[in-house]
């Protein structure tokens, strides 16, 4: 059967392990979105920009302080989410009431000021960033370097983590109860505001997270964030808005899909995503695994 | 009928007194528009330098005796590595702008676009950061000027050199556009006139972030050379992630075939080491562009200039020239006619020539990346390996699509 599709068993193996990889940027960073808007109502577009402050971040540690990447994986998070924080309190709030498209706008003109302030400062053609795992194991179907091994474990973690506590967990069932009735919840004593300011936190540290594992692997510079956050909003779309699980899922599987592509026809592999998105928002608007509310 | 030829004679006598009598008072006026990528992945190796350039030959021909009689005007926009938007801006600027020449212009595929523009509205198109051998090739017009470097002459440096060390085999990574295409094909050329095969090749879209896909397969066609037939941040990715896995060590070897400075900066001495590549200009070679590029430097965030950069301040500076010897700046073919004829001298690229299909001609550098051990002060980064010359650099008139050259 593999004979037939043109390519060795071993290499398809290859190609789906990478597909897995890179699956695990785009469902950290869908994961972020997801979180938000299922509990923000916010479509937040400065996501692309925060992953890339995430990146940076790592790089200024390291190079400004002498953090090293185990150190910037903990504190670059922290930092952009703290920034991220500033951003809710001071203008995104404004906008809770009015339609979703404001805090688009809004989300998306600050994302284009953050971009545009980083490459004024640092260029456009990115800054080096060493590997902190080098070499690798040979699996026989292919060479895995460590690096990646480690990303892939650590955004499952990552990834299996959130979706327990928002599900599974008290803190998660208040922040689920917070979005569908806030006024009632406050009325039980629960300081609302501050858990939608933490959990807009929370989510733009998700990107930052991202973008710090990406340090290593792809250049750091200030246009990483836009090429991304357009798949990402893709595989947010066609696992449906808001989702956790969906998210996941669909962040893993598109990079499998993607993955495939490249080998078979990789010129499309840029564009395979939104066929699919055009398919599913065919088939099924409110996505794979959203709900229509 | 003698009084007639009389009066004649002095009436044009009169008219040539006229319109010397006028030159002071109105300067020729020259607007010059930098089109290229403002903000995008070729913004440090063109951008915002490369308008600085531009306007730094214009303040240096203003201040020889020759710029007297010139009001020159620098304008600059993003294409945004998209062709419609560049030759929306290029015919905005000619029709409407009074724009007489177009500088820069990386991306082939936004360049090739802007080519015909400027032939159609008979203006003038320096180009210096894109690529493709095409725009002298096949696509050359009376119009276009390609000066800095092209897919043929990186081919003809990086790939024979390699070639001829033993890297008979070759895997591409190309950039999916006219670009990696033209450097592609340009590369298997040179590849296949040497003895060596090419064994496979992937497209590869513009301004993908993970090329581990890519590599893999290249690392499976046990091709002695991947060849990465791409450009800045693509460029960027393949080698850091070819370090990744492993690819050095497993006894594959790469080749860039478009590296730029700013590259060799973003990947760092660490990853970048030993890399071979082709470059038509490198700042720390003679005084006259070690002294460009402190002043460069200092008017751009300490970077340092690329080739391009030194391709737009030349371009500039023989354009004015041309413009000056002529007395007219309207008719674009008959300023780039000037600007065959006189043969190009300016402090960067020293003296050279355009030939009759627009190729400007100069001598090519092989260099290879230093180790972080020999690199001792900012952006000392190359080794000369090698310097092809002049004559053997470019593609040879004989090999020639161009319509505008002659057969005999």
């Amino acid at each position: 059967m593999f004979e037939l599709l043109g390519i060795a068993p071993q290499a398809l193996f290859g190609q789906l392990l990478l597909g897995l990889i890179n699956g695990a940027f785009y469902a950290i960073l869908s994961l972020g979105l997801a979180v938000i808007f299922g509990l923000l109502n916010v479509i937040n577009f400065t996501h692309g920009a925060q992953y890339m402050m995430g990146a940076f971040g790592a790089w200024m540690l390291l190079n400004y302080v002498g953090i090293p990447f185990w150190g910037a994986l903990v504190l670059s998070p922290i930092i952009v989410a703290i920034i991220g924080m500033v951003i809710e309190r001071t203008l995104l709030r404004r906008l809770y009431h009015l339609d979703h498209l404001y805090g688009l706008l809004l989300t998306f003109g600050l994302g284009l000021i953050i971009e545009g302030l980083f490459r004024r400062q640092y260029g456009s053609s990115g800054l080096p960033y060493n590997n902190p795992l080098p070499g690798g194991t040979n699996l026989g179907f292919m060479f895995l370097p460590n690096y990646r091994a480690f990303v892939v474990v650590f955004s499952l973690a990552i990834c299996i983590g959130t979706w327990f506590v928002i599900e599974r967990t008290k803190l998660g069932s208040y922040l689920r109860a917070a979005t569908e009735r806030p006024d009632l919840v406050q009325a039980f004593g629960i300081d609302v505001p501050r858990m939608i300011t933490l959990t807009y936190g929370f989510g733009v540290g998700l990107a930052a997270l991202a973008g710090v594992l990406a340090a290593p692997a792809y250049q750091v510079s200030p246009t990483m964030g836009s090429n991304l956050i357009i798949v990402v909003f893709a595989v947010v779309v066609i696992g449906g808005m808001g989702s956790i699980m969906g998210a996941i899922v669909t962040g893993f599987g598109l990079g499998l899909v993607e993955g495939l592509t490249k080998v078979f026809y990789p010129e499309a592999s840029s564009t395979v995503i939104f066929v699919i998105m055009a398919i599913v928002l065919l088939v099924k608007p409110a996505g794979l695994f959203g709900t229509v509310k | 009928m003698r009084l007639a030829a009389m009066f004649l004679a002095a009436g044009s006598l009169l008219a040539a007194g006229a319109a010397q009598a006028q030159t002071p008072a109105a300067p020729l006026a020259v607007k010059i528009g930098v089109l290229n990528d403002q903000s995008g992945l070729y913004a440090d190796l063109g951008g915002p330098g490369s308008v600085w350039a531009a306007k730094k030959a214009v303040a240096d021909f203003l201040a020889t005796p020759a710029g007297k009689n010139l009001k020159v005007d620098v304008v600059f926009a993003d294409h945004q590595n998209k062709a419609d938007v560049g030759t929306a801006i290029a015919r905005q600027w000619f029709d409407v702008d009074g724009v007489d020449v177009i500088l820069d212009v990386p991306n082939s595929g936004v360049a090739l676009a802007v080519n015909q523009v400027a032939k159609e509205k008979n203006k003038v198109f320096i180009n210096s950061g894109a690529a493709a051998s095409d725009l002298t090739g096949k696509a050359c017009t009376p119009n276009t000027v390609h000066w800095t470097y092209d897919t043929w002459a990186l081919a003809n440096g990086t790939g024979k050199a390699i070639t001829k060390n033993g890297g008979d085999t070759w895997f591409f990574i190309t950039a999916d556009y006219a670009f990696g295409h033209a450097l592609e094909r340009d590369t298997a050329a040179v590849v296949a006139a040497n003895g060596g095969k090419v064994v496979g090749q992937v497209r590869v879209p513009l301004n993908n972030a993970d090329f581990s896909s890519f590599l893999l397969q290249a690392q499976s066609s046990k091709a002695k050379i991947i060849g990465l037939a791409n450009a800045g941040g693509d460029t960027i990715n393949s080698i850091k992630q070819a370090a990744e896995y492993g690819i050095v060590e497993g006894g594959q070897k790469l080749a860039g075939l478009l590296i730029f400075l700013s590259d060799v900066n973003s990947l760092g001495l660490k990853t970048a080491q030993g890399l071979t590549l082709t470059e038509a200009w490198y700042w720390d070679m003679t005084d006259e562009n070690r002294a460009f590029a402190k002043e460069f430097a200092a008017a751009n965030r300490g970077v340092h200039p690329t080739m391009v950069h030194a391709g737009v301040y030349a371009g500039t500076l023989h354009y004015l020239k041309a413009v000056a010897a002529l007395g007219a700046d309207k008719d674009g073919a008959a300023v780039v006619a000037e600007m065959k004829k006189l043969p190009t001298d300016d402090k960067l690229f020293g003296k050279g020539e355009i030939r009759a299909d627009g190729r400007q001609i100069h001598p090519m550098f092989l260099f290879e990346v230093k180790k972080p051990s020999e690199s001792k002060y900012p952006y000392d980064y190359y080794t000369l390996k090698a310097t092809i010359p002049a004559n053997e650099a470019f593609r040879p008139l004989s090999e020639s699509e161009c319509p505008l050259v002659k057969k005999s």
